[in-house]
């Protein structure tokens, strides 16, 4: 595949996330995506879209998933591209987020993949950098390709996002997923359930246009699908949650809970799963009901157009030269 | 040798301690108010200065300002936050102790006394710690600190968290009739919070801090001057539920008085929209009907003061991802400004706002200040009500930038200020930059 002009246009220099994007916006970025699913599936995977082009992917909290993903989609369209962990005792030795937002401006990146366990902290990064910036996940805020790679995977097995009902479930308060993926499916005409003890729903979430719900029963009926998302360890040894036992025995999703839910619900989950802590491990695992799989495998494709959709906007002359 | 009378004519003359707002002239000498009012002779020999279409104010007294001295000079020193004082008519500023080391020794008391004479353009006060290192623990010598100068007892930025220890701080104090002035914040409740806990937060994904983290340490500290009869101070409430827990207190005849930031009354939790650290203020800014609430309680008397809170952060300690960003606003240089937009542009009665920053901090803190009565000091600041401008953050006087209300347009502006009726600052002689 060789390099086209993109058809259609994205209005942002950077892709903080998914607050701002309009349906237009979103439905752009999947069609486009659809397209890179099926380059995947080939043989010759490589395009030359981002020839030349340098991405970094600066990842202040590990993540081994997302960062593969980001660094394949990176390699797959051609781009040059450069993994760096900032482990936060880095950041302790003196040396701030904007220095270091500085100093990699100096090295003329033209993507910057950004996550950090800071809400607020990539909007911060971007103000400072001269390139295009793409959030990977910033604190409990947003992880804007996380959302899309959930549309994407719903549309292509149901055909649509619009009218159907989502049950988010776990731990909302925590979970930049949850956000971003609440603004996604609102955006698109989906409807939302967001269920979940009350220690792990934050203030005000019905404003954010969700449905509040604190049993799987009522939180589940007639969805047609059932989004699980990870739960921390920590956050269930009795500072939230009493317990792992006593989570999964009202919260962790089983074929018994998932019978709350329309017939033929399907299951999502972000990953890393807790298998046995908010999702049965069998019900996990069968592709008859479990979309997980397939989310990994949009993830690249997702990744891909955005990566696309930013460098089209990206200008095609050194701007350290003076003409910009 | 006596020097000559000075004499300040065709001024405005406001001074809520007296009921006096009236045009008229003021006459000063050896630092000394001698004379004011409409018809008050001038002799001949006194040097004259027209003050047509300035008010004269009383000097305020700022009962919360953070330096950086000792311990944090690079964020302020006294002799900085003085100049930025002076500029803003603040002619005592009562300086807060959680400072490294903290002030919870005569000692330290005496060392800002003395580097306050040295340094500072205009009267410092220091308030000495509750607990020492402010760690809420173990008391201060409460005698001892008073007899040093502390004018009230605080720990800062911390909440006296053990009840006992509060019940046994207040129990003390009260043996001296000292205040204690509690920063009201359940850091408990307020956990990893860092903004005001509802729908924004949520949106942002930054933790809230509950209006709960503030009135459970409130609605806890009134049964305890229930039970020890102290005086007691909030220095900063931010909620409605705050001003009317106070407001009953108050009802019961309680001595239990508040503060509220100049910040707090003019800005609300948007305006942390965007991650906006400059305004990340402790205790945290709050809904908009809460900010009303705090005008209500202002101008009905329920809050006693307004502070500007100032607390100089420099630029790496604000330009944080917003969770790790240091807290606070400078404000000493416009908290008189911010008043005088609220009378203008609310209506507010300006002497209610006037013995909000003078008689009312000169009572509670027992300190001469805060009026412009014949036989006392000639601490006063020149004013033109009127003059609108623009919050500009770099062209403010403190070491540090960090204005919440950066961008924000006020109306009324210290155009001079005098100390014992010495020129500490002048904005004809300014260079502006």
């Amino acid at each position: 595949m060789t390099s086209a002009a993109l058809n259609f246009t994205f209005p942002f220099r950077d892709l903080l996330g998914i607050e701002g994007l309009s349906a237009a916006d979103i439905t752009n970025l999947l069609d486009l995506a659809d397209t890179y699913v099926d380059l995947n599936r080939q043989i010759d995977k490589k395009t030359n879209i981002l020839r030349g082009r340098t991405q970094i992917n600066l990842f202040f909290e590990s993540s081994t998933r997302t960062q593969s993903s980001f660094e394949l989609a990176g390699k797959r369209l051609g781009a040059d591209v450069m993994n760096m962990s900032v482990s936060s005792s880095a950041l302790n030795k003196g040396e701030t987020l904007l220095d270091t937002a500085v100093t990699l401006n100096a090295m003329n990146p033209d993507l910057l993949v950004i996550r950090h366990g800071d809400s607020g902290a990539v909007a911060l990064l971007a103000q400072k950098v001269s390139c295009a910036v793409l959030n990977a996940g910033d604190g409990a805020h947003e992880h804007p390709t996380q959302a899309l790679l959930d549309a994407l995977t719903i549309r292509r097995r149901l055909g649509k996002l619009s009218g159907l009902k989502i049950a988010i479930c776990g731990d909302i308060t925590h979970s930049r997923v949850a956000r971003s993926n609440l603004l996604l499916f609102n955006a698109m005409g989906a409807q939302v359930n967001l269920v979940g003890p009350r220690t792990l729903i934050p203030a005000d979430a019905e404003r954010l246009g969700a449905n509040i719900y604190h049993t799987m029963r009522e939180g589940l009926e007639g969805c047609d699908i059932v989004m699980m998302l990870r739960i921390q360890n920590e956050r269930m040894q009795g500072a939230l949650v009493p317990s792992v036992r006593e989570y999964y025995h009202l919260y962790g999703l089983n074929r018994e809970k998932l019978a709350f839910a329309k017939p033929h619900a399907l299951v999502m989950h972000p990953g890393p799963m807790n298998r046995g802590a908010e999702i049965d491990s069998d019900l996990a695992d069968d592709t008859e009901v479990s979309l997980i799989r397939d989310q990994v495998e949009m993830g690249v494709a997702v990744r891909m157009a955005t990566l696309e959709a930013l460098a089209a906007n990206l200008p095609n002359m050194m701007q350290s030269g003076g003409t910009s | 040798m006596a020097e000559p009378e000075r004499a300040f004519v065709n001024a405005r003359l406001i001074d809520p301690a007296q009921s006096l707002d009236t045009p008229g002239n003021l006459l000063v000498r050896d630092g000394i108010i001698i004379a004011l009012g409409p018809d008050i002779e001038i002799p001949d020999s006194a040097e004259t200065l027209d003050c047509s279409g300035l008010a004269i104010l009383p000097g305020l007294i700022d009962m919360q300002v953070f330096t950086g001295e000792p311990g944090e000079e690079h964020r302020e020193t006294l002799a900085t936050a003085s100049l930025a004082a002076a500029a803003g008519g603040v002619t005592h500023m009562v300086v807060m102790p959680n400072t490294t080391p903290a002030i919870d020794d005569a000692a330290l008391v005496d060392f800002i006394s003395r580097r306050a004479r040295g340094t500072a353009m205009v009267r410092v006060h220091p308030m000495a710690a509750i607990t020492k290192n402010c760690e809420g623990r173990i008391m201060t010598e409460f005698g001892l600190l008073r007899e040093a100068g502390a004018v009230a007892f605080t720990d800062g930025d911390r909440a006296v968290m053990n009840a006992l220890t509060m019940r046994r701080a207040l129990s003390y104090a009260s043996n001296f009739d000292a205040l204690i002035v509690q920063h009201a914040l359940d850091q408990d409740l307020q956990s990893a919070g860092v903004m005001h806990e509802g729908e924004l937060a949520t949106r942002l994904g930054l933790t809230g801090i509950p209006v709960a983290a503030e009135t459970a340490i409130i609605d806890r500290d009134i049964r305890l001057v229930e039970l020890t009869g102290a005086r007691y101070h909030i220095s900063q409430i931010s909620s409605g539920e705050s001003v009317e827990a106070v407001r009953q207190a108050k009802a019961r005849g309680l001595a239990v008085s508040c503060g509220v930031s100049a910040a707090h009354l003019m800005l609300n939790e948007n305006d942390v929209e965007n991650y906006r650290s400059f305004a990340k203020l402790n205790p945290p800014l709050r809904s908009e009907d809460d900010r009303l609430a705090l005008v209500d309680g202002l101008a009905d008397g329920t809050i006693d003061i307004v502070v500007s809170g100032h607390n100089p952060q420099d630029a790496e300690a604000k330009r944080q991802p917003f969770a790790q960003a240091a807290y606070g606003t400078v404000g000493v240089e416009t908290l008189l400004s911010v008043l005088l937009s609220l009378h203008h542009a609310n209506g507010l009665d300006l002497a209610t706002l006037i013995r909000a920053v003078t008689t009312r901090p000169a009572q509670l803190l027992d300190i001469d200040g805060g009026t412009l009565h014949t036989g006392a000091c000639a601490d006063f600041a020149l004013v033109d009500m009127e003059a609108p401008w623009i919050v500009d953050a770099d062209a403010l006087k403190s070491k540090s930038k960090n204005a919440a209300i950066e961008g924000r347009k006020l109306q009324g502006r210290v155009e001079a200020c005098f100390v014992n009726g010495q020129s500490v600052f002048d904005s004809k002689t300014e260079t502006t930059k």
